[in-house]
This record gives C-alpha cells, sequence and structure tokens, in this order.
C-alpha cells in the first residue's frame, strides 16, 4: 500500500513510556473537591506519549488505508463520491463549531437558517413537503420515518375512537374507515439489512417478498402479501440492483388503496438527483443520506447524516423539535403535541449537515441533474466494459450501480468473489461491495459514482480483465491474494470465537 | 452416536430419542454448510421449545443460522462446552457438538421426521 | 467541479455502452417521472460559497458561555484536528475490507481500550451516534437480556436522555418509572424501596444533570439485589477523578463521548460511547473490532462479532445501526493519547476546581444561594431570586456572557434554577467577570 512507511502494528500503549506528557496546562494540578468515597482509586490505563510520538503514530496508522482520496472506491450502495475540500474548511468555521446546542436561539441565527434552508432545498429537490434533518445516519432516518408510520396509525386509530371528524385527512394518505392494528412492513429480499432491522425495532414484524426475476417487486406477489395488516412497503428506488423500481406508480397506489404507506430508501438518490423527485413517484416517506448522495465524507464509517422527508399528512409527528421562521428571524419550536418526540439528545450531526449545505450550495438544477446523468453513465460504462467476463444480474441498463458475478470459466477453478475482491487491492483499487444484495450469488456490486474520470475506469476494467485471466491461469495466487497489503488474509474464525477487543 | 440411530429435520437438525428424553445437534451436511462455527446462542435450561419453532442459533463469521426443535417439549440441559469451544459442532456434530437434552411433551411429532436414509435422499435432491 | 467526464467523454463512453444517448439508458423510469421542474437557486463557485458560508456563521453569536448540561466546552489539541483531518481516514468508509483498513481497524481497537480504561468495563463498542442513544440503546439491551418490562430511572438524569429512550420504547408495554430525587440526588434507601422482580433496569447518571455525584456503589447494588441490571450513563472526563461505572459495579456505562476532543458544533457530531461487562458482549450492538492474526501469523485487526448485525441477522439483530461515529471515535482515542493518564486528570481536576470557586463566589451574592449541598464535579445549580430564563437573556444582551442553562423545563420549583458550568475554557477571571455581570443585573433587578 506504501512502500516507503514499513508497516508498524505496535499499540500505542506498547509505545508508552512512564512519565510521557503530550500535553499539559503548566499549572499545578488543584486539588479535587471530590469526597474519599465518590473518587476514583485507580490509573486509567491509557498511554502515555509526547505529542510528536501520538502524531506520528496516528499518521503512519492514516498510511494504512484506502480512502477516497488516495484510491478509487466503487462500493455499491455506498456512494464514495469525491468529498469536496471546501466542505472541510466553511463547516469548521469558529461560528459554527462553537456554538453550544442550548445557545439561546438569537445566538445561533447562522445555523439555524442553514438547517431551515436546506430543508426547503430538499422538499423542493425530493418533491416532498416537509422534512426533518434530525437523524443522524441512514438507518437512523429509517427508524425515524417508520416512527412516524407507526404514530400516523395510532393516532388514525385514536381519532376512530371518538365521532369528532378526521383532522389529518387533507393530506395525500388515504384514509380508511377501519380500525385496524396495521403490524406488518413489506420488505423485499433485495433490501438493505437496516430495512428489516429497522422494522422489527420499532416493533413491527418483516414481511419479505421475493423479487421477480428481472429484480423488480413482483406486484403478483405483493398484490398476495397486501392485507389490512400492513403498515408500510419499504422500497428501495433504484433498487440494490441499481434497477428502476418501473412499477413503482402502481406499487403505491395498491399500498394507498389499502390505506398503508410507502417508505423509500434513500440510499440510491444519487442516481435520482436532480433528474426525478421521489414525491412524484408517491412515496410518502423517505431518507436521504448526507455522506451518499451529498459529498459529506465517510469517516471511515461515520458520522453521517440522514434526513427524512415527508408528504404533509405525517408533518404532525416529526420528531420534535421543528425549526421555524417567523419575521427575519428563526426559532426552535419545542411545542408539539403529536411528535413522536425526541430521537437524540441534541440537534443532528450539525457539522455534517453544514458540509451538505455548502454542496447544495454549489449546485443548481443543472449541476444536480449532472450528479445523477454521470452516474449513471459511469455505472453503465463499466458494466459494458466487463459484461462479457463478469456477467451481469441484468442485461438491461442499469442506474447507478451494476451488479456482476464471476464468469462460469472461474468459478469453475473455485475462484469466488471474495477472492477477485482481494485481488483487487493488489491493483491499488477498493473492493467493490461484495456479497450483497443477498438474493445474487456471489454478488459483486459496482458504484464507481459520477465523480471518478474515464481513465480511472478504464484502469478499473483493465484490472478486472487482468484478474480474469490471472484466476484462469493460476487460481491459487488469487485465492491467496492480497499479497502486498499490509497483512494477508485475516483469521476471522478467531478473532470471532475467542474475542480480543481491547488492550 | 451413529447416523442411522437419529431422526432427522428438513432443516437439518438431528435428533437422538430415547423414552420421553432426547438429544438435539445439527447434521454434518449442515455443519459443513455452516463453515466455521464461532458461538451457539444456547436455549435456557427449563424454557419451553415448539416444534419447527427456534429454539437456539448458530453462528459463523458472516451468518447466523436459526435451529429449530426438532419436537416440541422442554430443555433439560444446553451443552455448555461449546460456549467455549463451539468448533466441536464442526469437529464432532453428532458426540460432542450436540447443542441441548429435551424432555419430550408430544412423542407423536416425531412421526414425520426423516430417517437416515430419506434425509440422504433429501439433502442430496435440495442440493439440485 | 466535480465531475472528471467532458462532453466528448461522454459521447465517447455511451458510444462504448451501445447507447445514442443518456436517455436510452433511463428508459426504465416511465416518462411521466422525467422532466420535473426543480424550483432551486443558481448553483454558487467555491468562492461565491466561502463567502456565503462565513457570512452566515458570522450571525452565530459566541458569547462567554457557562452553559453545559450535556454538551461541554473543551479545548481541543490543534494536533487531534490535524490528524483528523487526514484524507486517509476522512474519506475511508467502513472498514470491511481489513486488509486494506488495518489504520483505521487499529484506531477503532484503540479506542474501544481506552474506553474501557476510562469507564473500567470489560467491553467496548465502535461507537454509537450519541450519548442519549447509546443509552437507549443499553436499555434495549437489558429488556432483551432479562425480558422484563420495567425501567426505573434516576429523576436526576438528562432529561434529553430520557426523551430519547421512551422514543426508542415507542411499544407500551414497557413502563418507565422516574425515581424522585432528594436534594439533587437519588437516596439509594428510595430507590430499595421501588425496586421489585418486575424491574428490568435501573438507569441512573453520575454526575447527574444538576452536576451532582450520586452514590452510584449503592445504586447499582440495590439493582442487583432485585436482580435487576444496572446502566449508568458517565461523562467520560469526569471518570479521570470519580468512581469508575466498572469500579461500582454497573452492567452497562454509556456517555457522551464529545468530551473527548469533539467542538460543540450546535449538537453534533458527537460519540455515543456504548460498554458493558464481558457476559453481554453480544447484546452489544453496532460494530467491534478485535485484534486476530494473518495467514502469516502477524497481528491484524477486523470487525468482529458480526452476527449481531443488520447486515447479516437482519429483522432479528441487536440494533438497526450501520454507519456511526467511527471519525469521532478516532478524535476521542488521539484525545486520549495526547492526554494520557496524567493530562485527563489534570483535566477533570482543573474543571472541579473552577466549579467550587466559581460556586463559592456566586454563591456570595445577595439573594443567590446553592440549590443542594452536595459535592459537584463541573456544574451546579444556582437558586436565584428571579426566573432564570430573564437574567439569561439580559447577561447576554448586555455583558455578552450566557450564564448557564436555565433549568425551567424541568418544570415547577426550578423557574429561578440555573445550571453553571465550568470547563478548562475558563480561568478565575472569567468567573469573577461572570460573578459581577450576575450582580449587576440582579441588582437591576432590584432597582425596579
Amino acid at each position: 500500500m506504501n512502500d516507503i512507511i514499513k508497516f508498524d502494528n505496535k499499540l500505542s500503549i506498547e509505545k508508552s513510556g512512564e512519565g510521557k506528557r503530550g500535553f499539559s496546562f503548566k499549572k499545578a494540578a488543584p486539588k479535587a473537591g471530590i469526597p474519599q468515597g465518590a473518587a476514583r482509586t485507580t490509573r486509567p490505563r491509557l498511554p502515555e506519549l509526547s505529542e510528536f510520538d501520538v502524531v506520528r503514530h496516528f499518521t503512519r496508522l492514516s498510511k494504512f488505508n484506502f480512502s477516497v482520496d488516495t484510491h478509487f472506491y466503487p462500493l455499491g450502495s455506498c456512494t464514495m463520491k469525491y468529498n469536496p475540500k471546501i466542505n472541510e474548511e466553511v463547516s469548521s468555521f469558529d461560528g459554527f463549531t462553537h456554538t453550544h446546542p442550548l445557545a439561546m436561539d438569537a445566538c445561533a441565527q447562522g445555523t439555524l437558517e442553514i438547517i431551515w434552508d436546506m430543508e426547503k432545498r430538499l422538499c423542493e429537490l425530493c418533491g416532498m413537503d416537509a422534512g426533518t434533518l434530525w437523524p443522524v445516519a441512514g438507518a437512523h432516518g429509517e427508524y425515524t420515518g417508520i416512527l412516524l408510520a407507526k404514530k400516523h396509525f395510532e393516532e388514525l386509530n385514536r381519532s376512530r375512537d371518538v365521532p369528532s371528524p378526521v383532522k389529518n385527512e387533507e393530506g395525500t394518505v388515504p384514509i380508511h374507515s377501519d380500525r385496524v392494528n396495521r403490524d406488518e412492513i413489506i420488505v423485499p429480499d433485495s433490501a438493505h439489512g437496516t430495512n428489516p432491522a429497522t422494522a422489527s425495532m420499532a416493533g413491527f414484524k418483516t414481511i419479505n417478498i421475493n423479487s421477480a426475476p428481472d429484480g423488480r417487486i413482483d406486484l403478483e406477489v405483493l398484490k398476495a402479501r397486501i392485507t389490512p395488516k400492513t403498515a408500510v412497503i419499504m422500497l428501495t428506488v433504484p433498487n440494490t440492483l441499481g434497477i428502476f423500481e418501473s412499477n413503482i406508480a402502481k406499487i403505491c397506489e395498491m399500498a394507498h388503496a389499502n390505506g398503508s404507506l410507502v417508505y423509500m430508501d434513500g440510499a440510491n438518490f444519487n442516481a435520482l438527483i436532480g433528474l426525478v423527485k421521489p414525491g412524484e413517484l408517491g412515496v410518502d416517506i423517505m431518507h436521504l443520506n448526507m455522506h451518499k448522495t451529498f459529498s459529506t465524507p465517510h469517516g471511515g464509517g461515520g458520522p453521517g447524516a440522514g434526513g427524512i422527508m415527508v408528504k404533509k399528512a405525517l408533518i404532525p409527528y416529526l420528531p420534535a423539535p421543528r425549526i421555524e421562521k417567523k419575521g427575519g428571524s428563526f426559532s426552535v419550536n419545542e411545542d408539539l403535541p403529536l411528535s413522536i418526540g425526541r430521537i437524540k439528545a441534541w440537534f443532528t450531526n450539525t457539522q455534517v449537515l453544514l458540509r451538505a449545505y455548502a454542496y447544495l450550495l454549489m449546485h443548481g438544477p443543472k449541476q444536480l441533474r449532472e450528479i445523477a446523468e454521470n452516474s449513471i453513465i459511469n455505472a453503465n460504462y463499466i458494466k459494458s466494459g466487463l459484461q462479457d467476463l463478469f456477467p451481469p444480474y441484468s442485461r438491461e441498463y442499469c442506474m447507478h450501480e451494476c451488479v456482476l458475478a464471476p464468469s462460469k470459466e472461474l468459478t469453475d477453478k473455485g475462484i469466488r468473489t471474495l477472492d477477485v475482491a482481494k485481488r483487487l487491492l493488489d491493483y491499488g483499487y477498493h473492493a467493490p461491495t461484495i456479497y450483497f444484495p443477498i438474493i445474487v450469488h456471489e454478488a459483486i456490486m459496482i458504484e464507481p459514482t459520477e465523480t471518478e474520470s474515464k481513465e480511472t475506469m478504464d484502469a478499473f476494467i483493465a484490472a478486472m480483465t487482468k484478474i480474469h485471466s490471472e484466476a484462469q491461469k493460476d487460481p491459487e495466487f488469487v485465492k491467496k491474494a492480497p499479497h502486498t497489503m499490509p497483512v494477508k488474509r485475516l483469521d476471522e474464525v478467531e478473532a470471532a470465537r475467542k474475542p480480543n477487543i481491547r488492550w | 452416536m451413529k447416523p442411522e440411530e437419529l431422526k432427522y429435520t428438513k432443516t437439518h437438525e438431528w435428533l437422538h430419542i430415547s423414552g420421553d428424553a432426547a438429544v438435539v445437534g445439527i447434521s454434518d451436511h449442515a455443519q459443513h454448510e455452516m463453515g466455521d462455527i464461532v458461538f451457539v446462542d444456547l436455549p435456557k435450561v427449563g424454557s419451553k421449545v415448539q416444534k419447527e419453532k427456534q429454539a437456539c442459533v448458530v453462528e459463523s463469521v458472516k451468518s447466523a443460522f436459526d435451529i429449530y426443535a426438532p419436537v416440541s417439549g422442554e430443555i433439560t440441559e444446553a451443552n455448555t462446552k461449546l460456549s467455549d469451544e463451539p468448533a466441536l459442532v464442526n469437529q464432532s456434530p453428532l458426540e460432542n457438538g450436540w447443542l441441548f437434552k429435551m424432555k419430550i411433551s408430544a412423542p407423536a411429532e416425531a412421526s414425520d421426521l426423516m430417517d437416515w436414509n430419506a434425509y440422504q435422499e433429501f439433502v442430496k435432491t435440495a442440493a439440485h | 467541479m466535480f465531475i472528471s467526464n467532458t462532453e466528448t467523454e461522454k459521447k465517447e463512453m455511451l458510444r462504448a455502452i451501445g447507447a445514442e444517448k443518456f436517455e436510452d439508458l433511463i428508459k426504465q423510469v416511465p416518462g411521466k417521472f422525467l422532466g420535473s421542474r426543480f424550483d432551486l437557486p443558481e448553483g454558487l463557485s467555491e468562492m461565491e460559497t466561502y463567502n456565503r458560508m462565513k457570512e452566515l456563521s458570522l450571525k452565530n453569536r459566541n458569547l462567554k458561555s457557562f452553559v453545559g448540561g450535556g454538551a461541554y466546552e473543551r479545548y481541543i489539541p490543534s494536533a487531534v484536528k490535524a490528524l483528523i483531518s487526514r484524507g486517509e481516514f476522512l474519506t475511508a468508509y467502513t472498514p470491511y475490507q481489513p486488509e486494506a483498513s488495518q489504520g483505521i481497524l487499529q484506531t477503532i481497537y484503540e479506542y474501544q481500550s481506552s474506553m474501557c480504561a476510562l469507564y473500567e468495563m470489560d467491553c467496548s463498542n465502535a461507537s454509537m451516534y450519541d450519548g442519549s442513544t447509546a443509552f437507549a440503546e443499553a436499555v434495549k439491551a437489558c429488556v432483551r437480556i432479562n425480558s422484563r418490562k420495567k425501567i426505573l430511572y434516576a429523576s436526576t438524569m438528562n432529561p434529553r436522555y430520557l426523551d430519547v429512550a421512551k422514543t426508542y420504547f415507542s411499544n407500551p408495554e414497557y413502563e418507565f418509572t422516574a425515581v424522585p430525587a432528594e436534594n439533587g440526588a437519588i437516596n439509594p434507601e428510595k430507590l430499595k424501596a421501588m425496586l421489585d422482580e418486575s424491574v428490568s433496569c435501573v438507569a441512573v447518571a453520575n454526575p447527574n444533570y444538576f452536576g451532582v455525584i450520586e452514590d452510584v456503589e449503592a445504586l447499582a447494588k440495590a439493582a442487583h439485589e432485585k436482580g435487576a441490571l444496572a446502566v449508568c450513563v458517565a461523562d467520560p472526563l469526569s471518570l479521570a477523578v470519580l468512581k469508575t461505572p466498572g469500579a461500582a459495579g454497573f452492567d452497562f456505562a454509556v456517555g457522551e463521548g464529545q468530551s473527548l476532543g469533539l467542538p460543540l458544533s450546535y449538537g453534533g457530531p458527537y460519540l455515543g460511547i456504548f460498554t458493558c461487562k464481558k457476559e453481554y458482549v453480544r447484546q452489544m450492538p453496532g460494530r467491534i473490532c478485535g485484534m486476530t492474526k494473518d495467514k502469516d501469523g502477524k497481528r491484524g485487526f477486523v470487525l468482529t462479532l458480526q452476527a449481531r448485525e443488520q447486515h447479516i441477522r437482519r429483522d432479528k439483530a441487536a440494533s438497526n445501526i450501520c454507519s456511526n461515529q467511527a471519525l469521532c471515535a478516532l478524535s476521542a482515542a488521539i484525545y486520549c493519547a495526547i492526554m494520557g493518564p496524567e493530562g485527563l486528570r489534570e483535566t477533570a481536576l482543573l474543571n472541579n476546581h473552577l466549579a467550587n470557586f466559581a460556586a463559592e463566589e456566586l454563591a456570595k451574592i445577595k439573594g443567590v444561594k446553592l440549590k443542594y449541598g452536595r459535592p459537584f464535579f463541573n456544574e451546579f445549580v444556582l437558586e436565584l431570586p428571579v426566573k432564570a430564563a430573564e437574567l439569561r437573556e439580559k447577561t447576554a444582551c448586555k455583558e455578552g456572557v450566557d450564564p448557564g442553562l436555565d433549568l425551567a423545563h424541568l418544570g415547577k420549583g426550578f423557574e429561578n434554577s440555573l445550571l453553571v458550568c465550568l470547563t478548562e475554557t475558563k480561568n478565575e477571571t472569567d468567573v469573577l467577570n461572570l460573578k459581577k455581570a450576575v450582580e449587576a443585573n440582579l441588582a437591576v433587578e432590584a432597582k425596579i
């Protein structure tokens, strides 16, 4: 990965030297006013290092790592696009970072204005009526969205207990007159794992439905599974095979006729941005991933941010608080009697939103559409460049990502997707998403995003082509890959059998 | 235990019956398909299990498998050796790698389980 | 700007794909959904964006602030900021390919180890969204473990944490009951009287919302006597000097990691610390990194115990969490390494010392007294002769000082209560200036 810096896997605690200090206030430590019985009696086992020791330790660690800045990272469903540097600078302005979450509204006008304006812009982009930027991750957004649906049905039931007219009827969600306990959520088998996990976390039963052979929802199967108990149908558009759910309007119609809601997982929104408004497809609730579509960095696994957008009927249930504009100033409203409540102690991953907002500022309608266009062209380009050696799941054009699998020549030699993925690392490419979606045997899911150049993709296709021929000539060599990383394949079995998760 | 002495489910559990007591494990075929077992979430002694409902969970590195009770009854013992050595399920699925013992509440439920020959046939056809 | 493809390249690529134009690629999208109008402003240039964001940042007014209440103004060593800004960390994804992610994985392992050391607990995960969601998930783990339905929580906890936990338990079969406070803390005897075999867990915070130090050991012991589990919310910095949840016997300990090197940033990104005893390791939500060996026997790191997680267990997963707060956990790991045991202790003592000094000085003001006569860490509650919110607004306007958090949201009896917080970012002069500001505005009040 980096020949010049020798890999060094010593832990910081192993480099520790007694009495070394990385930071000091240069004053005698004051006496503690802590009663004896309430005081700590041991010394925490933390490294003792100079500041320079720490800087060198972590800088070296950063070198044993693939990242978007250094490597092509075609992870399907993760949208590893370039993270503009301007986002980092403007989100770190002192005015933003020094503001306490409980600062008086008058002292946080800048941040409040951004969040308010961002919500408006995202509503327009998604064709939805309102939103909340509270959730801090896609899964957190999903959970919030499903809680909104739950509350919606609870309130419908409650309103039926009293003879007064239903208050919430101006929305686009058709309302059924019967009182039912809707405790099922329909999820296609191609869905992200977070969808069923979210459903059960919110107390719903997951009803899995099998996809049709073309990877889309099988309308007949769906019809058979929609019942008066169906609360929500959760869909990913385009789906995890990179295919647009062409029957989406019909699906939403079926759901609404049944009194159910449609939730859209927006993980793949990069394919639709500036091109299609999900609200117009008929979805009632959707989430967005700022760390995917809106270019905020993934940070090695987070933090992200995951706002949700809703149709009018669901607005009263949005999580507390809401930001409101009165005259020229912005305020935080906590007085929301029908809200599902708080989903996080403080406001959201605000600094992540600031990055996404800067990105939004730089993109007018024309530039937004270019994101979708180029992400779709790039994915199809890779797909067509590889389709003879790594047959795609579907022969039709894909949207922003494609799902392939090793050809028969490879599987006959015992080469698995994992081997191809590991060998790619040797060529300086992060592996695509593998073994997902689970409905595709030996899946290789590639999402190049709009920011990769043709040159990079040509080189990637060449590397995949080379691996294909290597695998036939010397399958054992490929099975032992990677050969050039700081470590060889790791023993995950022992790691799980005898977990060593701390020093 | 010899494979011929056991009864099998379509979900690849085996059952050894003596009177109203029984031992449950997973077949050699099943452990092979699951790969290296890293953890067994054992059932609580005294808990009631129902035929074809989840009784415990076996985990490999990248998957988790529900283990279903072949018949209804009450758990009388769990193989606590597996807590430290889950690999026993791979090494000795029919002997040291048994999962739990139970007291059968409805002996008639065992009648639809497969014998060794039928199970072998089942595995063969299921593979195609 | 961010797209590399030129028009010529796009044409070449379309030709290679076998399509005439871009529209051919999206025929799967019904025509009626294409051609929507987007009523959005034109895109700004990078420079215009910079200027616009600068302008907005200046609309925030940063006062000399004594507000805490769960998020704390801290000094962040420059090295922390420099290291987490490295693109290799910042722009990496979750380390699903361990051979290409040893750097991130090792930092997670070091983070987990540092949290275990601070909390004196056996295990830590790789992070949760924030302290409040970590708390909610810990309570969820408790009810999974013992299948009991009742949750007893200290009324001295941060109410926001409770709000979040209640949102996470949208199912009405779970019952949350508050243990009342006595003089700003929980009396273990009172807790004992409320405990029975239906209680799943007892949740407490230390220091609590009022800054007061609770008798944590007695509270955990009381819970265990009735077979309930014990959950502690603890500020990580305070643990450099306070009795740890591990030493007090808690089963789960969580906290807000913002104190470990993260800016306030109006609420996030922060860091949910989640730790537990080793028998509950498989009840932990989220990612966990483990040390192992590669084929040649060399040390390496992987994500482990993954069968608990949503991408494998789907609807039976411990939680739906996927993205976490990895970069914030990295900040915390670096912060702990730079501070070391001595630096953390020094910082914690400085916080405690300044808070004691401020409490003493402010209580000298006529009409002002300390609400609770108990030891505290770095926050304390003042009882004022006026509404706390009014004082806050006045000192903000006139002196540019935010004297603390008004506690009116806690209801009757708290209208005049002000929660004052001191951290290492203040000094004695700041305290005396605060005293002057409070005095001046109370005096004006008295004249009217």
